[in-house]
């Protein structure tokens, strides 16, 4: 096991070494370099060699490499000039990634707590109106486009109906105390159970918007692989033997059934977090979505980078603590 | 599953979802090159004895499949409309015949009156005539991004799976990385080099965000042909190593590269419309496209939401009609649903 995990750590170096290179490639590639980007269009000759020698960048690329990936070691991606000006961008980061965590967190809650469930009863009443139907829903729900979904869910349920608050991670006059920059998890610490419930009113419709991908695909994983396991041989073993319809499902058909569905969440991640960038735009919801969302617009190119690499490191980290998981659970793949 | 069953790697999941489409490129096998040819388990299956290839018969269940005849006839609708959309549209797309009834402050929107069903938009063009003629550019980018993406993927899994060795080893390390970036984040990543937006790099952004996912599907059906007997035989003849990548593997390797070319156009005209909507998109609205509408829409969803509407429901139309038959192909080639 423990081999199984050096492996996957080793494997995972090499893949944030290659992102680091190509992500500093891509900097250098940024219209008008860095330099103009720091300075703007309009800078002096002069001043641009300046700055040009003060960051190095009059030097061979591969030492531009090396400063860079130094910089990037320790967290100094350099200014914000945009979206919190003057702020240091890995800050910019890490203020906006607890409210991501949040959205993120009830998002695939959502979609497991609905879609496994869904799932299985569907695959076992097979091509009854319960099964098509709800197969018809996840095709359209992968085909629905997220900030769309975003806009009408804000429209009814914050602006007709209004049900839940139309933006923002809590409302601005609840005075609540902050401790862990959870804002549901800090009201519950705090006793505040009405900031709790504030904050936890204004993550159901982004949430809710982002689950529609990982539940339409957990959804229909979660009813391919049952359906497969239904038709193993030891499911009818299992029946022959006259075991309970109770221990089957729960210990030859969902046990098996779900290995395939535990690799799927962490795969959703990434949906999660591309999802996140448009949804949280449209609720003004301060997490990393929304700060990557204005970086565009305002071209803040430090803030850009630190949220993209912090993207892709996510995304891999999640992935190695759900194949360590699946190693767990399934000890085949430790064996192979 | 996997062709290397011992080294696992990152984001393994990912790829044996990719590779098991792949794994299906040896059983179309049959169907392009003998026939006749079936795998030992297909073999029980047939009924009446007659040798039948797969190809033949997945056409022979997609016939009387709805869900592919429904996404068909949606596909065939969508390509008619892109053709003929801008004949049948009542107003020329740029003409303004509403400006008139444009109030800044307060009605920046015409609603809908006698010859403009759907009212117009903020700036008096006929939102019908727009959608009309929109369906054009909405294919051309979605094709054109598929196939940017279906041509690097070509390239790369091809060279992986042919050549093998360090060239293999260098190319699978990059379309790792590229996987490990969620795609529109990639595509973000990519249209924000670009000096100014515009319909090119969207198109760019979103093709090369395709290129890992077609690079492993042709690498892993190479890989799995290599060991195959045509291959062999086609070697014990003396055929050229090109000419057996070219005319032995690459065709055989097309079966799930066309489902996967199916599904990525959904994926590719919804994620336009996500650059659009993060300002990426093309600023030039001359020629109309959905993502491009529905992107530009925002600014009035609020009290105008029929204006996000209708260009959101062809795009979900489209996408829907696109992975109904993306689906239904990939059911239909799939050795393990014939059932």
């Amino acid at each position: 096991m423990l081999r199984f995990i050096v492996r996957r750590l080793i494997q995972m170096a090499g893949v944030v070494v290659v992102l680091s290179l190509l992500l500093f490639l891509w900097f250098k590639a940024l219209p008008g370099g860095t330099v103009s980007a720091m300075l703007g269009e309009r800078a002096t000759p002069e001043r641009r060699r300046e700055l040009e020698q003060a960051l190095g960048l009059d030097q061979p690329l591969w030492v531009q490499y090396w400063n860079y990936i130094k910089r990037v070691a320790t967290g100094n991606f350099g200014p914000s000039n945009g979206v919190l000006p003057g702020r240091d961008a890995f800050e910019v980061f890490l203020s906006r990634f607890p409210a991501t965590i949040e959205l993120a967190t009830l998002a695939i809650l959502i979609a497991v707590l609905i879609g496994i469930p869904l799932g299985y009863f569907a695959a076992r009443r097979r091509d009854s109106w319960i099964d098509n139907l709800s197969v018809m829903g996840s095709l359209v729900g992968v085909a629905v486009p997220v900030f769309f979904l975003a806009f009408m869910l804000k429209h009814w349920f914050a602006v007709e109906l209004n049900w839940l608050p139309v933006s923002g991670r809590q409302d601005p006059t609840m005075d609540a105390t902050r401790v862990t920059g959870f804002f549901v998890l800090d009201g519950i610490l705090t006793q505040e159970w009405d900031a709790a419930w504030d904050a936890l009113k204004h993550l159901i419709l982004p949430a809710l918007a982002l689950a529609s991908i990982p539940f339409a695909v957990i959804f229909r994983i979660t009813r391919a692989s049952v359906l497969d396991v239904v038709e193993e041989d030891y499911v009818r073993t299992a029946n022959a033997k006259g075991l309970t319809s109770r221990i089957i499902r729960g210990r030859h058909i969902l046990r098996n059934a779900l290995l395939p569905v535990v690799t799927t969440i962490g795969l959703q991640t990434g949906a999660l977090l591309a999802g996140a960038v448009l949804t949280e735009r449209v609720f003004s919801y301060t997490g990393i979505g929304q700060a990557l969302a204005i970086a565009i617009e305002v071209k803040d190119y430090p803030v850009l980078q630190v949220l993209i690499m912090a993207a892709a490191a996510v995304y891999v980290v999640v992935n190695l603590l759900v194949d360590i998981t699946y190693a767990i659970i399934d000890p085949r793949i430790r064996t192979r | 599953m996997t062709p290397s069953p011992d080294r696992r790697r990152f984001g393994d999941s990912k790829k044996d979802r990719i590779d098991a489409l792949a794994q299906t490129a040896g059983s179309t096998a049959g169907g392009a090159q003998g026939g006749t040819v079936m795998t030992v388990a297909d073999a029980g299956r047939v009924s009446g004895g007659e040798g039948q290839s797969l190809i033949a018969s997945a056409w022979k269940r997609l016939r009387r499949n709805p869900v592919f005849l429904t996404g068909a006839a949606i596909t065939f609708v969508f390509i008619v409309l892109a053709i003929i959309g801008p004949w049948i549209a009542p107003y020329d797309p740029v003409a303004q015949p509403l400006l008139s009834q444009v109030r800044r402050q307060t009605n920046p929107v015409p609603g809908p009156q006698p010859g403009f069903p759907l009212g117009g938009d903020d700036v008096g063009r006929d939102l019908l005539s727009r959608l009309l003629v929109g369906g054009r550019q909405t294919l051309i980018v979605g094709v054109l991004a598929t196939l940017g993406g279906l041509f690097g993927g070509l390239t790369l899994g091809t060279l992986a799976g042919a050549i093998g060795g360090w060239v293999d080893s260098l190319v699978m390390r990059i379309v790792d990385v590229m996987l490990s970036i969620p795609g529109l984040i990639l595509a973000v990543s990519i249209a924000a080099i670009a000096a100014s937006p515009s319909q090119t790099t969207v198109i760019i952004a979103i093709a090369v965000v395709q290129i890992p996912i077609f690079a492993r599907l042709l690498r892993g059906s190479m890989l799995a042909q290599r060991a195959s007997d045509h291959v062999l035989a086609a070697r014990a003849l003396g055929v050229k190593p090109h000419a057996i990548v070219f005319r032995h593997m690459l065709p055989n390797s097309l079966g799930p590269v066309i489902v996967q070319a199916t599904l990525v156009l959904a994926t590719a005209i919804i994620e336009a419309a996500g650059l659009s909507f993060l300002g990426l998109g093309n600023p030039d609205d001359r020629q109309p496209e959905w993502g491009q509408m529905l992107g530009q829409a925002q600014n009035y969803v609020s009290d105008y939401p029929h204006l996000a509407i209708y260009p959101a429901l062809c795009i979900i139309v489209v996408a829907l009609g696109f992975t109904l038959m993306g689906e239904s192909l990939r059911e239909a080639l799939d050795p393990k649903s014939r059932r």
